[in-house]
């Protein structure tokens, strides 16, 4: 029999209902390769003993009608589990034990998946290399001292490394297709509005996004059903028809057109990542869709106006870890004094760094220069897509400017480190679908990802291109297992 | 445009966080950096541009007048970092 | 009515002040859940047993409107003949307090869903109108208490949440008497639409108070000072007056007024300056992004029109055409809800004049006296109302009626149980009387004589001892009849 680590996800869940596997032998399976995966630091908090328990009850009286029977599943620590401590990857809530569920991962276990633990990112999801945790660095499978990506480093690390066998992540700028790209795994970004935000730790609201993380398209497209729902505790969630996406999945893209926007043939762009997208467009061409050239005039100033907005909304939503109702408490001689300690203390330098920047643009004086303007310019890039979508039915870019880098090599260079999203912010600011899938190795053997952006709603279609691309691409990590040795 | 210390400290008020002041130093050098980075938005005329405020295709959704949260206070109050049974509790606040 | 001076000056050596004012009244929501969660806003629960985690401002948690919330705000400005906003913009207002657990409010800051309106002051004088600048919806905020932990502040969540209507007045108002006659009319509004008790006890209604001065005749305004949260008509009064004499003593002086916020202290009688709290509030308002923007379609905003129950100026209006009442005695009745109620009671059954000066004058001091609302009158109006018909078909006389009144104050009795029960059925039989008056003038030979020698006053000696016979119950008109022709 093939080892449970070389199955997918889709595979697992149809030998659970063949009963030809049970899911207390995966979930033991992944909690062994977890244990012994330690020093990639994938996980915040283990979940271990209450999975097998959970394995074994699923076993005694196994339902099989269900999408994810007994699958255990670990994720990012941004989603609050009922009764498992939350941190964000942050000091700040270091002890904090939510008494309520995500919408999300609720959705998750009614589907019958079970939750292995916690996964590392970067503090409050602001980070492109999980190096902002709390709770230290993740390693990048791929190769020793490597960063994973972020901000849902943790979670592609320990997919990559075969800790879990699929995951989920958040995307506010990138978070999901930036570490997905960096390890060799599939990641969506679904259409704003698609996955609940309900009981996820807010980072931006208008940007974040919860999606699937996986080994290949025919995951994602599972994953996504079962995330993807309507809830009425989240204002901005959208009532729209909610495709079966696994069922539906179909690599035919004949007559599909597939926009190629110039503007993302940026200035000194690596002649690996200009190959790795040519490759793509060969491959849509040889698939029977049209190429088609399109412009996208406002992409160079997506990534200031994220840096703006991003920070905006997040020195807001952030203003509630304040020391007095959960979380962290330094104390002080007078709420004042309590509040600015607990603060100072309780969060790491690149989010009092961001917390800075959003209370700056907010403030008096400030606002129509920089938020007003920042709203502007998102509607402008809004427009280009849309203009765009009049033409195409899909848009095809890499996923990032660069392979995965070295741990600590961008650390103190905030402005290098947000270069890093600038495929993947205006995505997140016309609040499209975007999926990741890997498409090659740069020269050092590093993953590389390619980008496909569609229409609001339009995820089958995507899943469809990335299946089609993923078919003909036929990637493979063949990881050794480095870091268990 | 350059960010002073002096506007520095002022947006750690704001934000309620204490910086001491060689980060003060550190963090006015990043904000610079990333501020001039953001400068590019300044090339764009957006005088005839309406903002976008929301992103989410849909309007805004109203929920019925009724009450299902019961009383949780324990509920609430167990992740306190102060141990009182009825209240939250913060160092005296003197009008 | 003394409640009713436009003019009031404030005199300092050879210069008149005006003052200026303006209010922002907080008024909360009468809804069964909070604006944005589905806990209850019951007043006087236990502390912090009315908290969601979307109150408490848990990670991951988020708002979602209350309907009836927006329906509320829409009534109250359609109750203040004001623009209704078919799109309106929820913002986050963001500042730090220990009763502020989100570390914002969610208000409305340039797209409120109320614009214009406007509010009519009934002064002796005549009407005076009050623009609305606007109204928009807000959270409330947490309770902070100082005063059981000498060393702590404990921090209630109930109110955390809870929908207010903030409502600000353009700077039309000119005296104190105005600012009372304001907050009644704009709670009275609120109260014939059931949008707000006005229960200013229970910190329903309070208001942020901006007053500034400036001299007889000037056109400009002055430089205006907003003094926080004020929870009573008296309170505001005071505020107001420091406020404005302590302006005038700066201006006086030579000095400027510095724009600032100001607390009452109510035990002190002063304002004092908040300034040590101003520099770090920079609000920093943008929309709040967990919400969409409001959108009220046609339909919905007429479908309230439709449903607005007649309002007090409007009833105003009916009760002087339809019942002959004056402006004064109509304002009066139309001021509360439920005093209206009641008179249109009474005068269901019974006489229009009678019953109104029967409710303004006694019905009214007694509630005064024993310091009740109507709605807890110790006489109901069916009981009011039949005792105003026994006086109208001269069952019994105004004297008697004041002392069954008196009698149905202690305990809501049937007029007509007492009258039986204690005889006090008015004597209305001329034979009857005639007897009576013949004793009477039999047994006061002297008196008889001396009254037809001249001495008129004398008439009322032999009434009084006809009611004495009596016990009161003799019909004073028949008396006067008889008397007169006996005595002849």
């Amino acid at each position: 029999m093939t080892e449970i680590k070389n199955l997918t996800l889709v595979d697992l869940v149809s030998k659970v209902k063949s009963k030809e596997i049970s899911s207390k032998e995966i979930t033991e399976y992944f909690i062994e390769r977890s244990k012994k995966s330690k020093k990639l630091n994938s996980y915040i908090t283990e979940n271990f003993e209450k999975a097998k328990k959970m394995a074994d009850e699923f076993d005694k009286k196994p339902d099989f009608k269900c999408k994810l029977p007994g699958i255990p599943i670990a994720v990012k620590d941004l989603f609050c589990t009922k009764n498992l401590r939350t941190t964000a990857g942050s000091k700040i809530l270091e002890n904090f034990v939510p008494t309520y569920e995500s919408t999300i991962t609720e959705n998750l276990w009614s589907s019958g998946a079970i939750l292995l633990g916690k996964l590392n990112c970067d503090e409050f999801a602001m980070g492109s290399s999980n190096e902002t945790s709390f709770f230290g660095n993740v390693q990048n499978p791929i190769s020793e001292n490597l960063v994973p990506g972020g901000s849902s480093g943790g979670s592609a690390s320990a997919l990559a490394a075969d800790l879990t066998p699929a995951t989920i992540g958040t995307d506010t700028g990138g978070s999901i297709r930036q570490p997905a790209s960096f390890t060799g795994t599939v990641g969506l970004k679904p259409t704003y509005g698609s996955c609940s935000r309900y009981g996820i730790v807010a980072f931006a609201s208008s940007l974040d996004q919860a999606g699937p993380m996986t080994k290949d398209v025919k995951d994602c497209s599972l994953l996504l059903e079962v995330m993807s729902s309507y809830d009425n505790k989240d204002s901005t969630s959208v009532q729209f028809k909610r495709g079966n996406y696994l069922d539906k999945l179909s690599d035919n893209i004949k007559g599909k057109k597939i926009g190629i926007p110039k503007e993302y043939r940026i200035d000194k762009m690596p002649k690996e990542i200009e190959d790795l997208w040519q490759k793509g467009i060969n491959i849509i061409k040889d698939s029977g869709a049209e190429i088609v050239d399109v412009s996208l005039p406002n992409t160079n100033y997506a990534l200031p106006a994220y840096y703006i907005v991003a920070p905006a909304e997040a020195s807001s939503n952030l203003a509630r870890y304040d020391g007095v109702k959960y979380g962290f408490r330094s104390e002080g001689t007078n709420l004042i004094d309590m509040y600015e300690k607990t603060r100072s203390k309780g969060f790491g330098d690149e989010v009092k760094r961001r917390i800075m920047i959003g209370t700056y643009v907010l403030s008096s004086g400030y606002y129509d220069a920089y938020y007003l303007k920042a709203q502007k310019v998102r509607r402008l890039i809004k427009n280009d897509f849309d203009e765009v979508y009049k033409k195409v039915d899909a848009i095809l870019t890499p996923s990032t400017p660069s392979s995965a880098f070295k741990i600590g090599e961008k650390k103190d260079d905030p402005v290098s480190m947000y270069l890093n999203d600038i495929f993947t912010v205006p995505v997140n600011l016309a609040g499209l679908p975007a999926i990741s899938i890997p498409a090659g190795t740069d020269k050092k053997g590093y993953p590389l990802g390619l980008q496909i952006i569609g229409k609001a709603f339009d995820e089958q279609n995507i899943l469809n291109i990335a299946y089609s691309m993923e078919k003909q691409i036929n990637f493979k990590n063949n990881l050794n297992d480095w870091w268990m040795k | 445009m350059t960010i002073d210390l002096k506007t520095v400290k002022h947006i750690s008020k704001l934000s309620r966080i204490s910086l001491e002041d060689k980060k003060a130093e550190k963090l006015a050098s990043d904000l610079n950096s990333i501020f001039s980075f953001i400068e590019k938005l300044n090339e764009l005329d957006t005088s005839k541009t309406e903002p976008l405020t929301s992103i989410a295709e849909t309007t805004l959704k109203l929920r019925k007048d009724e009450i299902k949260s019961g009383n949780i206070r324990d509920e609430v109050l167990k992740n306190s970092p102060d141990k009182n049974k009825d209240f939250f509790v913060v160092p005296k606040v003197v009008e | 009515m003394k409640e009713n001076q436009s003019e009031y000056l404030i005199k300092r050596n050879n210069n008149e002040y005006e003052v200026v004012i303006g209010l922002e009244v907080h008024a909360q929501v009468l809804s069964e859940s909070k604006l944005f969660s589905s806990s209850s806003t019951k007043f006087g629960a236990e502390p912090n047993s009315q908290v969601s985690l979307v109150d408490a401002a848990f990670p991951g948690m988020l708002p979602v409107i209350n309907e009836f919330c927006i329906k509320q705000a829409v009534r109250t400005g359609i109750g203040l003949k004001a623009k209704i906003n078919k799109r309106s913009i929820f913002d986050r207002k963001n500042y730090f307090y220990a009763d502020l657990p989100q570390g914002y409010q969610i208000s409305q800051y340039k797209n409120p869903i109320v614009g214009e309106g406007e509010v009519i002051l009934d002064m002796l004088s005549g009407e005076k109108i009050i623009g609305i600048e606007r109204l928009h919806l807000e959270q409330d905020a947490g309770k902070s208490i100082h005063d059981i932990d000498p060393k702590n502040t404990l921090v209630d969540l109930n109110r955390s949440g809870v929908a207010l209507m903030e409502i600000v007045s353009k700077p039309d108002l000119r005296s104190l008497d105005e600012v009372n006659l304001y907050i009644k009319k704009l709670r009275s509004i609120m109260r014939y639409m059931g949008t707000c008790d006005g229960n200013m006890q229970e910190g329903s209604l309070r208001a942020d108070v901006n007053v500034s001065v400036r001299k007889k005749g000037q056109k400009t305004y002055g430089t205006r000072c907003e003094i926080k949260n004020v929870n009573s008509i008296k309170f505001m009064q005071m505020a107001i007056d420091y406020e404005a004499n302590r302006q005038v003593d700066v201006l006086e002086g030579g000095g400027a007024v510095d724009q600032e916020t100001r607390l009452f202290d109510n035990k002190k009688n002063e304002t004092r300056s908040m300034r040590s709290k101003e520099d770090a509030h920079d609000y920093r308002y943008f929309p709040d992004p967990d919400l969409l923007p409001l959108e009220l379609s046609d339909e919905f905003i007429n479908d309230l029109k439709k449903n607005i129950p007649e309002l007090p100026d409007e009833k105003k209006k009916r009760f002087m055409e339809k019942f002959k009442l004056s402006s004064y005695e109509a304002t009066i009745l139309v001021s509360d809800i439920e005093t209206s109620k009641y008179f249109e009671e009474v005068i269901k059954n019974s006489d229009v004049k009678i019953s109104t000066n029967w409710i303004t004058g006694e019905l009214f001091a007694l509630l005064n006296e024993k310091n009740l609302e109507i709605t807890n009158s110790p006489i109901s109006a069916k009981n009011l109302s039949k005792l105003i018909n026994f006086i109208k078909d001269g069952t019994i006389s105004g004297k008697i009626a004041k002392s069954i009144f008196e009698i149905m104050a202690d305990g809501d009795q049937d007029p007509k149980k007492i009258i039986d029960e204690k005889g006090l059925k008015q004597q209305s039989d001329p034979k009857e009387l005639k007897k009576v008056i013949d004793k009477v003038v039999n047994d006061n030979q002297e008196k008889v004589k001396e009254y037809k020698s001249g001495k008129e006053k004398l008439f009322g000696f032999f009434v009084g001892q006809v009611m004495k016979a009596t016990a009161g119950k003799a019909n004073p008109q028949l008396v006067n009849e008889i008397l007169k022709k006996k005595l002849k």
